[in-house]
């Protein structure tokens, strides 16, 4: 098996991809809710910042991260698929993914949350690698907590 | 020195890794065993094995005498002048925590200073923070020097008010690599009135300690990085220093008498172990110093300055490796960073090519700041590490930057 055969289950084209040019690793000019993530195991951080629309609901998220490619492409990948979605809704995505990232796969999974779940699924290869499978959680454990009003989350 | 021939006392060396062969390369974390150990502890449980100390029998007097015999053993090995100055922990952390305690809250007064360095371990900074905030002293750091070694103006100056009352520094940095200059450390110390404790847990490994020569006052290490099991570390101190501190957990063993009004300790070293002790750890450490004696601490120091060498000369050669510490007088661990990946993307794609390092802040997060750094891949050397082992990492490094590039 050649040297790329052995990890692309993990670094898939997208992981990659997201890794190196995360689209919403910024800080946002003006946002509502923030905080930061820690996994003090391997001192990875993150930091998200989430712009409220009227309605309540998700209507921009970016983020600052100092980690490795799984965490960055997963907090890019969650901001994309938290547009428009409100704090249950959000949460709900997590929880279902979580089970992704753990076991490779969440069957019983809501059908409404499958064209999100499509686009991160590239992360279900964390599940072969349970060390890194908080790297794909860390952002997830910061945005909740904004959302909660917690300014701090942990993966551990 | 035959490595290929050491290599066969190490069983779990012949595994291979998803069909590839095991390169281990994370020993300063943790080393693995020789077949002496894994014999010697399995022995002690099938044929002489009871409580230690205690038991008026047969069995716990022959169990009481090996479990002895490696204080005795641990003694030899440090040159200790007396093996009663040995006292078994459960690693260097609790050693340290011991000095702390013991030795910290009563032989340091508040508003003394207890002097580390800026390459320390978390378990040589941890307990002095906790000493600091129970007890009111001080804690200083002598800062280190760009190519990683202590400077050692700024560590002078940092005596030169006479309130250090301790000095706790690592004998070999984890991270670095670099042996502290420990002689020149216990004189300038000494002449200001300051003890030394020396974390020895990486430097025991590399070459042989003898805290006479080095004229310290403390010196901690544990057994699990010297190839022998996890759960006992050692704690040597001065006699009189001992003798003045008072215990640090209480409980069985370490007690001469007990009534409910008052108890009276046991003799050292027994006064600092309370409870069971690690019987067979102890065994099994035996085991270990009397395998890395048989080999000679100069086989291995010529052994693992070789694989530093090359290992040094390879990665410098790799675009975009950086290389932490670049210390005159270094041991055999190499920490890097590489530019196009974080060090836990290098460790996983390393490990799918069975090979084994840390990634990290090696539980020394003030030191990868002071690099500008939050972590770094390490890759770490022992008696069973070959020449081609670090090739394999070397030709694997230059891919896995192909790979995020």
């Amino acid at each position: 098996m050649s040297f790329d055969d052995d990890v692309r289950d993990l670094y898939q084209e997208v992981i990659l991809d997201h890794g190196r040019k995360p689209r919403h690793g910024n800080r946002l000019a003006a946002y509502d809710v923030t905080a930061k993530g820690d996994n003090p195991m391997c001192g990875d951080r993150v930091e998200v910042f989430v712009k409220l629309g009227d309605d309540g609901k998700i209507a921009e998220t970016g983020f600052e991260a100092r980690g490795c490619a799984i965490s960055v492409a997963s907090a890019d990948l969650m901001a994309e698929t938290v547009q428009g979605r409100g704090k249950a809704d959000t949460r709900a995505l997590f929880e279902t993914f979580r089970e992704l990232v753990r076991t490779g796969t969440c069957p019983e999974h809501d059908r409404g949350l499958d064209e999100s779940l499509e686009r991160l699924a590239p992360l279900a290869g964390v599940h072969e690698y349970p060390s890194r499978v908080k790297c794909a959680t860390l952002p997830w454990h910061a945005l909740v907590a904004a959302l909660d009003g917690t300014k701090e989350a942990s993966s551990e | 020195m035959n490595v290929d021939k050491i290599r066969q006392d190490f069983p779990i060396l012949s595994q291979t890794i998803r069909g590839k062969k095991f390169v281990f390369l994370d020993s300063a974390a943790s080393a693995q065993k020789p077949r002496a150990v894994i014999d010697a502890m399995r022995e002690a449980m099938e044929t002489q094995y009871a409580n230690v100390h205690r038991g008026l029998h047969w069995m716990s007097e022959r169990t009481t005498d090996a479990y002895e015999s490696a204080r005795d053993a641990v003694a030899a090995l440090m040159n200790a002048p007396d093996r009663d100055e040995i006292v078994f922990v459960r690693n260097s952390t609790e050693a340290i925590n011991l000095v702390a305690h013991s030795f910290g809250r009563t032989m340091l007064k508040p508003g003394q200073a207890v002097l580390i360095s800026g390459m320390e371990h978390h378990s040589n900074i941890v307990p002095w923070q906790m000493l600091r905030d129970a007890h009111g002293t001080e804690l200083r750091v002598a800062p280190i020097t760009d190519s990683g070694e202590l400077d050692m103006a700024a560590f002078e100056a940092l005596l030169a008010d006479g309130r250090v009352g301790l000095v706790a520094i690592t004998h070999m940095s984890n991270v670095l690599g670099t042996v502290t200059p420990a002689e020149r450390i216990v004189r300038l110390a000494h002449a200001h009135g300051a003890k030394v404790l020396f974390d020895g847990s990486q430097a025991i490994v590399h070459r042989a300690i003898d805290v006479q020569a080095l004229g310290c006052d403390f010196y901690a290490w544990t057994g699990h990085k010297l190839y022998g099991p996890t759960g006992i570390g050692v704690l040597w101190a001065r006699r009189e220093l001992l003798e003045a501190m008072p215990p640090f957990l209480g409980g069985g063993e370490m007690i001469s008498s007990v009534t409910y009004e008052k108890s009276t300790w046991a003799r050292v070293p027994h006064k600092f172990e309370a409870g069971t002790p690690a019987i067979l750890e102890g065994i099994g450490l035996k085991a270990a110093i009397d395998y890395v004696r048989a080999i000679g601490y100069d086989a291995m120091a010529e052994h693992e300055a070789s694989l530093t060498e090359h290992a040094l000369a390879r990665l410098a050669r790799i675009d975009g490796v950086r290389i932490l510490g670049q210390a005159q007088d270094r041991g055999g661990v190499v920490a890097f960073s590489l530019d196009k990946a974080h060090a836990h993307d290098v460790a996983t794609l390393l490990d799918r090519q069975g090979i084994a390092v840390r990634a990290g802040h090696h539980c020394a997060e003030p030191l990868m700041h002071r690099f500008g750094l939050d972590s770094t891949a390490r890759a770490s050397f022992g008696i069973y590490t070959t020449h081609e082992e670090i090739d394999s990492l070397a030709e694997s490094l230059i891919r896995v930057r192909e790979f995020f590039t």
